[in-house]
């Protein structure tokens, strides 16, 4: 199994540009905003000496080029630099963000799966009879709603209405956080779930016309032990890369979501610092976002390669 | 005489099409296999002896299925029992093996364990000993080292490893009655005659019965006691193989024995078959075979003939018989 896996180092040092180059779009698309950091934070009618001070006490009045490698000099060190607003490392405030979006994102797609395996095989088993025509409106429906609007109406139907979960926040205990996620995290389940089904639903379709599964009923399989068996796992594999690709644009979704039930995570921080031309902190969510998107890449490849032993990323001749 | 462990009475399979006629694929057939006896059943492509087999099976490809008829195994009917209840005789009572071992192994799962799953369901055994068990079965059809194979998955072993990985499945649970669809077509010619080899010491160890659907005259046979010869979805000729193939009285027989090569007698000219098999949704009224055949007359176009007793235990379907196979004898 393990020797499988041999393409793991070399995947990690092919990241490493990647990084890089996330690191140059990061630094020069956060000063193309317009607006000024030290306008931001003195107002509106601050005179052009306090603004002109403020622009040397953060740097922002050396060149360009100087403030890039400052950046980069900081971020090898580990530093990301101090938030404009908050006047807190922004490092701290990352590690303070990151477990809420993590366990938000963890939690999507758990029940995007949870939601997406049996609609699938419900459709799959019965190709063109009622329910499947059922389940493949649903996915088209589920496609078609913005995210947003389908967090306000999940907020207005089960918060508002039924008082079943709460509108927003993040609670105080250990205990509360799944409670809160909830909302968030079926709102992205819901949107990613269309694509998952659909993908699903037609490689279940082709492993149910296999000839193994043949093999398999011969050898008197059937029902659940035949689903679990012999269908599911050979039907995830395509699936897997799926997701893989999904939970990148799930990143950029889940930082509406975050606005939108007022979670402390990434996403807030980003808005925030955004509206406040709050460079450093841009810069810090921004690469950290890119990190998890290319280890969710190599997570995808890893996943893959275990489920499916015909796999071998690190062979040289690959046919 | 015993009651047959397999008996296959009025066997109808088609594809149900609303509106219209049934396009029947397999036609009125009956065949009985005996305990310890090891029946094959031979035909050309097309000719429904894979689905006959399939429909024992319960594998019927989708919207193919069994229109009327009866098949009963060990007194018991199989065709319209409780999907449960058909697939717990899977793997104790009927097992089967595919002709391509490649597609009928699942892919991501260790051979081992593909072996061991039939055991722990019907044996009521640990991992552990049904592992043991399917490394015994793996040596017993002759893999080498079948500890470390076991850990293979298929795509790692040859096509005659994987054959002989099914052979040792099908086993597994000691089946009576072993369905077998050409089995050896997808491998190369030695490796084909050890499969049918391990494949038989291993029937007649267990004495289970066989059903051996193939194409390959030599197989049938190397391996069979007893055939049927299909054509068009009919059995039109069936009895004890060295009958069969020494005296045909079925012109089609006579005509598939005339088309393979004999190597006792290599001088032999090959005498294909003209034409080809007729169109199943268009089939001709009475005997298949007679728009292909040389000795047809009006007879033969009115109505399918009869299977008649023309020897003992040897019958044919074929109202010229007598006159054809008697006169040239004679």
């Amino acid at each position: 199994m393990l020797h499988r896996l041999r393409f793991l180092p070399g995947r990690l040092i092919q990241s490493i540009p990647v990084v890089f180059g996330v690191t140059l779009i990061v630094f020069f698309m956060a000063r193309l905003l317009p607006g000024n950091p030290a306008l931001a934070i003195l107002g509106q009618r601050a005179t052009a000496a306090a603004v002109a001070a403020l622009d040397k006490q953060l740097g922002l009045d050396t060149p360009i080029w100087e403030q890039y490698f400052l950046f980069m000099g900081r971020l090898f060190q580990g530093n990301l630099g101090t938030s404009l607003t908050y006047q807190l490392p922004v490092t701290q405030l990352v590690a303070q963000a990151i477990p809420v979006s993590l366990s938000l994102l963890g939690m999507a797609l758990l029940l995007s799966l949870v939601i997406s395996i049996p609609f699938a095989a419900l459709a799959a088993f019965k190709p063109g009879s009622g329910r499947d025509l059922a389940v493949r409106g649903f996915t088209l429906l589920g496609q078609g709603m913005p995210q947003f609007w389908l967090a306000i109406m999940l907020i207005l139907l089960l918060a508002v209405g039924a008082h079943a979960f709460p509108v927003g926040g993040y609670g105080t205990s250990a205990l509360d956080h799944p409670y809160y996620l909830f909302l968030p995290a079926l709102t992205l389940a819901i949107t990613m779930c269309p694509t998952v089904i659909r993908s699903l639903r037609s490689s279940i379709i082709g492993v149910l016309g296999s000839e193994y599964i043949g093999t398999a009923k011969s050898k008197g399989s059937y029902g659940a032990a035949l689903f679990r068996g012999h269908v599911l796992r050979n039907a995830a594999i395509p699936t897997v890369s799926i997701i893989g690709v999904n939970l990148g644009f799930l990143v950029g979704g889940s930082l509406v979501i975050e606005k939108v039930f007022a979670l402390p995570g990434l996403g807030s921080l980003m808005i925030n610092a955004i509206f406040a031309r709050d460079f450093p902190t841009i810069q810090g969510v921004t690469l950290f976002v890119a990190l998890f998107v290319v280890a969710v890449g190599i997570l995808t490849d890893v996943v893959y390669t275990m489920l499916d032993p015909r796999v071998n990323l690190g062979a040289k001749d690959q046919s | 005489m015993t009651q047959p462990l397999l008996s296959v009475t009025s066997l109808t399979i088609g594809v149900r099409r609303p509106k219209r006629a049934d396009t029947i694929i397999v036609d009125d057939l009956s065949f009985d296999i005996q305990r310890g006896e090891r029946f094959g059943i031979v035909g050309e492509s097309g000719s429904g002896k894979s689905l006959t087999l399939r429909a024992i099976a319960d594998l019927l490809p989708a919207g193919v299925e069994v229109l009327s008829g009866s098949i009963r195994y060990d007194g018991v009917e199989l065709i319209g029992m409780e999907t449960p209840a058909r697939r717990r005789l899977m793997g104790p009572e009927i097992a089967m093996i595919f002709q391509e071992p490649m597609t009928a192994l699942n892919p991501v799962i260790r051979v081992g364990e593909q072996i061991a799953e039939g055991p722990r369901r019907y044996l009521g055994l640990s991992k552990k000993d049904a592992m043991k068990l399917a490394i015994e079965m793996m040596a017993k059809t002759g893999i080498p080292d079948p500890a470390r194979r076991a850990r293979a998955y298929p795509h790692e072993l040859s096509g005659g490893l994987r054959q002989r990985i099914m052979i040792a499945m099908a086993l597994s649970c000691g089946p009576k009655l072993l369905l077998c669809d050409e089995p050896t077509t997808a491998l190369d010619v030695t490796v084909q005659h050890q499969v049918l080899r391990v494949l038989e010491e291993l029937c007649a160890d267990s004495g289970a019965s066989l059903a051996f659907v193939t194409h390959d005259l030599a197989v049938v046979n190397q391996t069979c006691s007893d055939l049927a010869v299909m054509y068009s979805g009919h059995i039109v000729e069936s009895g004890r193989v060295k009958d069969v193939f020494s005296d045909p009285r079925h012109p089609y027989t006579k005509g598939l024995l005339d088309s393979a090569p004999d190597f006792d007698q290599p001088e032999r000219e090959l005498v294909p078959i003209p034409g080809f098999p007729p169109n199943l949704a268009a089939r001709p009224d009475g005997c298949p075979f007679a728009p292909r055949c040389a000795f047809a007359v009006d007879a033969c176009r009115v109505a399918m003939p009869p299977s008649v007793l023309v020897a003992p235990g040897h019958e044919a379907a074929c109202i010229q018989s007598r006159s054809i196979f008697e006169e040239v004898a004679a």
